[in-house]
């Protein structure tokens, strides 16, 4: 909402206040001012000229030599290159000195040889937005529709003189959507008086009912309609003052019916429609539903198929305007209308709302009517419109209106205790202080006992209980005056849960680790994923997308990851460590209709080396084993009860040879492994390493409790072993071996080099493995260690062939 | 014989005076004080001597070792410390090399914001409270006063799934969720951070994905002066000792009083500039009195429980404190920018 402080001032005295102060007070008080432009900003030296006389400049076809009088004793020669401009003229002239807005000087110039002093402008030029220009000046140079005098200043008469405050209202403030509420909160807030015009209406002995009908078939979305027959009006173009004021406030003038409408509109924020009566169809007004499929073509000039949703002004055939959204294009008024239907009406807020919504058709009277108008100011508009019609383009008011209302026009009462009031807001008020607030408000007070009764008036729509009155006590208060107090309640004990800190646990283990943390969007593409995923039809996809590419919520974070390794790639940086934390969505449904499952991941990517000291010469890239020790680090760190084994596995996306399934007891918590090849392409990728576990498997083992084991009095022995096995035999599979024959006396199993190649026949390789024997009640002896240990290595032979490395 | 002895010495002296290094002292060792050494030779006749020279001769042939034998000491000393000196020498390696880097990840600033931010309120008795990213309308909107057709619900535009599923467009939903468990008693104190998610084009300033953390007081007594008090220890403690509020009326569908809640501007002072629009002031959450509606359908008497709500950007407090200029740096994890959060 645009607010012209000269327009605010006809209802409210500002006098002794500057705009930003009324802003400001407005701001605090929660009506919103997002800025205050002053029209005048950057504007010096403008009068009103006199078209004297004006040719064809000798040298140039499109320029013209004005003698411009601007009341001095001799015109000034002004070259002007508008089509429109023309002797006897009363324009607006920049002298030379003159700053118009953008920081332009006028300097005295020639222009093909002829002197130019000054410049007649374009409302554009004197900082008018060009979709408020009306059209008539859209294309030139303005021109005063009225008598002037010749070098009087031009600011005041264009409206320059002005300040517009431009709100930023919240949705239950829609009485601000009207000057008339925006007086009522101004002087609300300074404790001043509204000054409403009175309608004045002269009306004729003929009656409007002898020329139009109204029926209303849908009273519930319709409970009021008001019809005024304006007849032998001259359409023209609106006097300057009804100009400016609309251009102030963001609208384009037009003519001198139209611009009444949209006035009214802007002062009481009820929308009005005209209809040229003559080409109306009939001398019915009929409001009904419309018919599934029914046409209209509205003022733009667009045809739009309507439903049985949606409701109709109809001519008692065809529609001639969508009810409280916009007007149709049959019975527009034109030039030549003559005689003029008055529309004021109550649209119910829903099915205005519904229309707007299916029709994508927003209009300065569609948001009003969405938002409630005050029923008490309906007939009023109404009346005010047709008066300011008659006056400014002489037509007769026929006696009327002719109405169809049912509309309920009661006022709220709310109660409330000074009690109540003071015991939300933590304030001392007394019952004196909140009535001179309410009455400030101009709602009705009955008080006894810090007991009110409020009345509330009907353009306040948003105040219907206790706490709304709250809030107007509140804030007229003034929200610095409420004290500062911490809670006198018992304080309680406060604290992140067991899964909580098992996930700060897991985010400060990969950072440690040398890994940055990520966050990607959850919504991508079924695409994007299908690389991982079997099965991509169940998914969870957003009905209306804004683009493909965010249509669907993401059931892995790995694609995501390798987006971003891509990223840096294509940025020249190579090695990129990332994990995230984050919600993937999962359904069994092919069509959702409960709510996904949302599990936590965690997932990583490495890219290029993982370590790098360059001028050693060392270089270690990330590999699968990197990749691993990070995956068994974070299980410890999370303390993780139960059997962790890591089993070989084929997974889409990933490299069959280099890719394990993590198992905890027996349960798959999530992957590693290789991205494979042909996805590395895909995303142009070198060798990646990617893993992704589900947190919340993870975190259903519970955590294993820390007990002090006693330190080993006693030294262990180490004894090394390299065992040759055939190649596919796993260093689990021994390691199993190993731990079961090596009874209560093996502490500890270790593998540490892995030999294949020369000196081994084919088919084989040799696995390294340190035991460390251990007693923890005496030192140990050769012959004990031997005697275990040889079962060791017997076992390790009849079960896996595994000879002693000579 | 004590001629004898003194002229051993000093060749002795002499020898080890030219020696180079510790090979030669070993070797003058060995010839002069060695068993087989002239020193013992002269020693060995001193049977021949008169009982009255003999101590005499025994003492010199002692002094004669002793000195010589002092003096090699002294000299392998002084060998071993220029050896040692050489050798450290050799080993010198230049310090201004880079060393060897010891990993070190980064936290998102996202997740730094959001664990601090936890943690003020933790400090503060708050428990943290989480809830699904997919919602339903009840809980985004019915049960926070928005019921179907209201029009504040323009104020969020929403990914809809389903008529009745959507993806969340706040962390609210997470204060109906809280209050049912709590089934009617008080005292409810959370914060519940999270994904939000708004039918937003993305730009430097709106991102169809964001994060916000909510907040919510329920119990008994509770007034809007403590959520001043709350905010002021809260801003206090992120923002900084010297940072002032002040609240301004503000509209929410789920709060009554509604504000916006502003701080001082820490590039100014308050002064006003441009980074404040002017104004002294950065607006960095809203809040309010929980609405009686929302009570009621979260399960609480509002007759006799009441309580306060407040929902903070995450994105926008990265973006006050770090200094960061366009919210898709949060989404676009590019490493030049997630590093320079490691000190976090």
């Amino acid at each position: 909402m645009l607010v012209s402080y000269k327009w605010l001032k006809e209802y409210v005295n500002l006098d002794d206040l500057t705009p930003a102060e009324v802003a400001e007070k407005l701001t605090r008080s929660g009506v919103e001012v997002d800025a205050v432009h002053s029209l005048s900003d950057g504007i010096t030296n403008l009068v009103v000229g006199k078209v004297m006389k004006c040719e064809k400049h000798p040298q140039a076809d499109k320029l013209n030599l004005c003698q411009v009088d601007v009341g001095e004793s001799d015109p000034v020669q002004i070259v002007c290159g508008a089509s429109n401009v023309g002797e006897g003229q009363f324009v607006a002239v920049a002298r030379v000195g003159a700053r118009l807005p953008g920081g332009m000087k006028i300097k005295r110039a020639k222009l093909r040889g002829e002197v130019s002093e000054g410049m007649i402008c374009s409302l554009q030029e004197l900082g008018f937005e060009g979709k408020v220009v009306p059209k008539k000046y859209s294309e030139g140079i303005f021109n005063f529709p009225q008598e002037m005098t010749a070098g009087e200043d031009a600011m005041a008469p264009l409206g320059l003189d002005d300040t517009v405050l431009e709100l930023d209202l919240t949705p239950n403030r829609s009485d601000c959507l009207s000057m008339i509420g925006v007086a009522y909160e101004v002087a609300a807030i300074l404790g001043r008086e509204v000054n409403v015009p009175e309608p004045a209406i002269v009306a004729s002995k003929e009656k409007a009912s002898d020329y139009i009908s109204v029926k209303v078939e849908a009273s519930g979305d319709n409970p009021y309609y008001g019809a005024n027959v304006i007849r032998g009006l001259q359409i023209s173009e609106s006097p300057l003052w009804l100009q400016t004021a609309l251009m102030a406030a963001g609208v384009r003038p037009v003519n001198n019916v139209v611009d009444v409408t949209n006035y009214v509109l802007l002062e009481y924020g009820q929308p009005l429609h005209a209809f040229d009566l003559d080409r109306f169809g009939s001398e019915e007004v009929v409001v009904r539903r419309a018919a599934d499929g029914e046409k209209i073509v509205t003022l733009d000039d667009i045809e739009r198929t309507l439903s049985g949703d949606h409701l109709v002004i109809t001519n008692g055939n065809d529609p001639v305007a969508l009810a409280g959204v916009m007007g149709g294009a049959t019975s527009e008024v034109e030039t030549e209308s003559v005689n003029i239907l008055l529309e004021a009406a109550y649209f119910s807020p829903a099915s205005v709302r519904k229309a707007s919504r299916d029709l994508g058709l927003r209009s300065d009277s569609s948001v009003r009517f969405e938002k409630g108008v005050d029923p008490n100011s309906v007939a009023e508009a109404g009346a005010r419109a047709a008066s300011l019609i008659q006056q400014l383009s002489g037509g007769e008011i026929l006696e009327g209106p002719v109405e169809f209302d049912e509309l309920n026009k009661n006022e709220k009462e709310v109660r409330i205790s000074l009690n109540k009031i003071n015991s939300v807001l933590g304030t001392h008020m007394t019952a004196e202080e909140v009535s001179q607030i309410f009455d400030q408000l101009q709602f009705g007070i009955d008080e006894k006992d810090g007991e009110f009764s409020v009345t509330v008036p009907t353009r306040r729509q948003d105040i219907s209980i206790e706490a709304d009155l709250v809030e107007e006590a509140a804030r007229l208060y003034g929200y610095d005056n409420i004290p500062v107090t911490l809670p006198n309640t018992p304080s309680t004990p406060g604290g992140l849960t067991a899964e909580q800190l098992k996930k700060r646990k897991a985010r400060r283990f990969l950072e440690g680790a040398g890994m940055l943390e990520a966050v990607n969007y959850s919504l991508t593409t079924a695409d994007k994923e299908a690389y991982f995923k079997e099965e991509s039809k169940s998914r969870v996809k957003v009905a209306l997308p804004m683009s493909e590419e965010r249509s669907a919520l993401r059931t892995t974070l790995i694609p995501h990851l390798l987006d971003d390794l891509s990223y840096n790639k294509n940025r020249n940086i190579y090695n990129v460590h990332l994990y995230e934390m984050g919600t993937v969505f999962h359904t069994e449904e092919e069509t959702v209709t409960v709510q996904p499952d949302e599990k936590t991941f965690l997932a990583g990517a490495l890219m290029g080396l993982w370590q790098e000291h360059s001028w050693q010469g060392e270089k270690k890239p990330a590999d699968f084993f990197v990749l691993k020790g990070i995956v068994e680090g974070l299980l410890k760190e999370l303390n993780i009860t139960g059997e962790i084994r890591f089993v070989q596995s084929e997974k889409k996306g990933l490299h069959p040879g280099r890719t394990a399934s993590l198992y905890i007891d027996g349960t798959e918590a999530g992957v590693l492994g290789q991205l494979h090849p042909a996805a590395a392409k895909e995303w142009s990728l070198p060798e990646t390493y990617v893993f992704e576990l589900d947190l919340s498997i993870l975190m259903s083992f519970p955590a294993e409790a820390v007990r002090y084991e006693a330190i080993p009095r006693y030294p262990g022995m180490d004894r090394d072993i390299a065992l040759v096995v055939d190649e596919d035999i796993k260093a689990e599979e021994l390691e199993k071996v190993i731990v079961a024959h090596g009874g209560s006396l093996l502490s500890t199993v270790s593998v540490f080099d892995l030999y294949q190649g020369e000196n081994l026949e084919a088919g084989k390789k040799s696995l390294a493995f340190s035991l460390r024997y251990q007693n923890r009640e005496k030192t140990l002896t050769e012959e004990e260690i031997t005697e275990v240990h040889t079962k060791v290595l017997q076992a390790l032979e009849e079960k896996l062939g595994a000879k002693l490395r000579a | 014989m004590l001629d004898r002895l003194q002229e051993l010495h000093d060749e002795a002296m002499k020898k080890v005076a030219e020696s180079e290094d510790l090979n030669d002292l070993k070797e003058v060792r060995i010839a002069y004080l060695g068993k087989k050494g002239p020193i013992t030779e002269v020693m060995k006749g001193m049977g021949k001597l008169s009982a009255e020279e003999r101590p005499k001769v025994g003492q010199k042939a002692n002094e004669v070792r002793e000195s010589v034998k002092s003096y090699i000491e002294e000299k392998e000393k002084a060998f071993e410390e220029a050896a040692m000196l050489e050798k450290l020498k050799k080993e010198s390696i230049d310090v201004t090399l880079p060393g060897r880097p010891v990993p070190k990840g980064s936290r998102h600033p996202l997740t730094s914001v959001v664990e601090t931010i936890e943690d003020v309120f933790i400090g503060m008795g708050f428990n943290v409270a989480e809830g699904p990213e997919v919602e339903t309308d009840y809980y985004n909107f019915e049960s926070l006063n928005l019921p179907k057709h209201h029009p504040a619900r323009d104020m969020q535009d929403t990914f809809f799934i389903t008529s009745d599923l959507l993806l969340r467009t706040q962390t609210s939903p997470v204060q109906t969720r809280t209050m049912e468990k709590h089934e009617g008693q008080g005292p409810v104190k959370i914060v519940c951070p999270g994904k939000v998610y708004r039918r937003d084009e993305d730009d430097a300033t709106h991102s169809h994905q964001f994060m916000q953390i909510e907040g919510l007081v329920v119990d008994e007594g509770i007034r809007m002066s403590d959520l001043k008090g709350i905010f002021a220890t809260f801003v206090k403690q992120y923002f900084g000792e010297e940072r002032d509020i002040r609240l301004r009326p503000s509209f929410f569908p789920f709060t009554e009083p509604s504000a916006e809640l502003d701080i001082s501007c820490a590039m100014c002072g308050g002064k006003g500039c441009r980074t404040c629009k002017q104004t002294g002031w950065i607006e960095v959450l809203g809040a309010g009195m929980v609405h009686p509606n929302v009570l009621k359908m979260g399960g609480f008497d509002p007759d006799k429980y009441s309580g306060f709500a407040f929902g903070m950007g995450v994105e926008r407090f990265a973006m006050l404190k770090y200094g960061i200029d366009d919210i898709r740096h949060f989404y676009t994890n590019d490493k030049r920018f997630l590093t320079q959060f490691t000190r976090v």
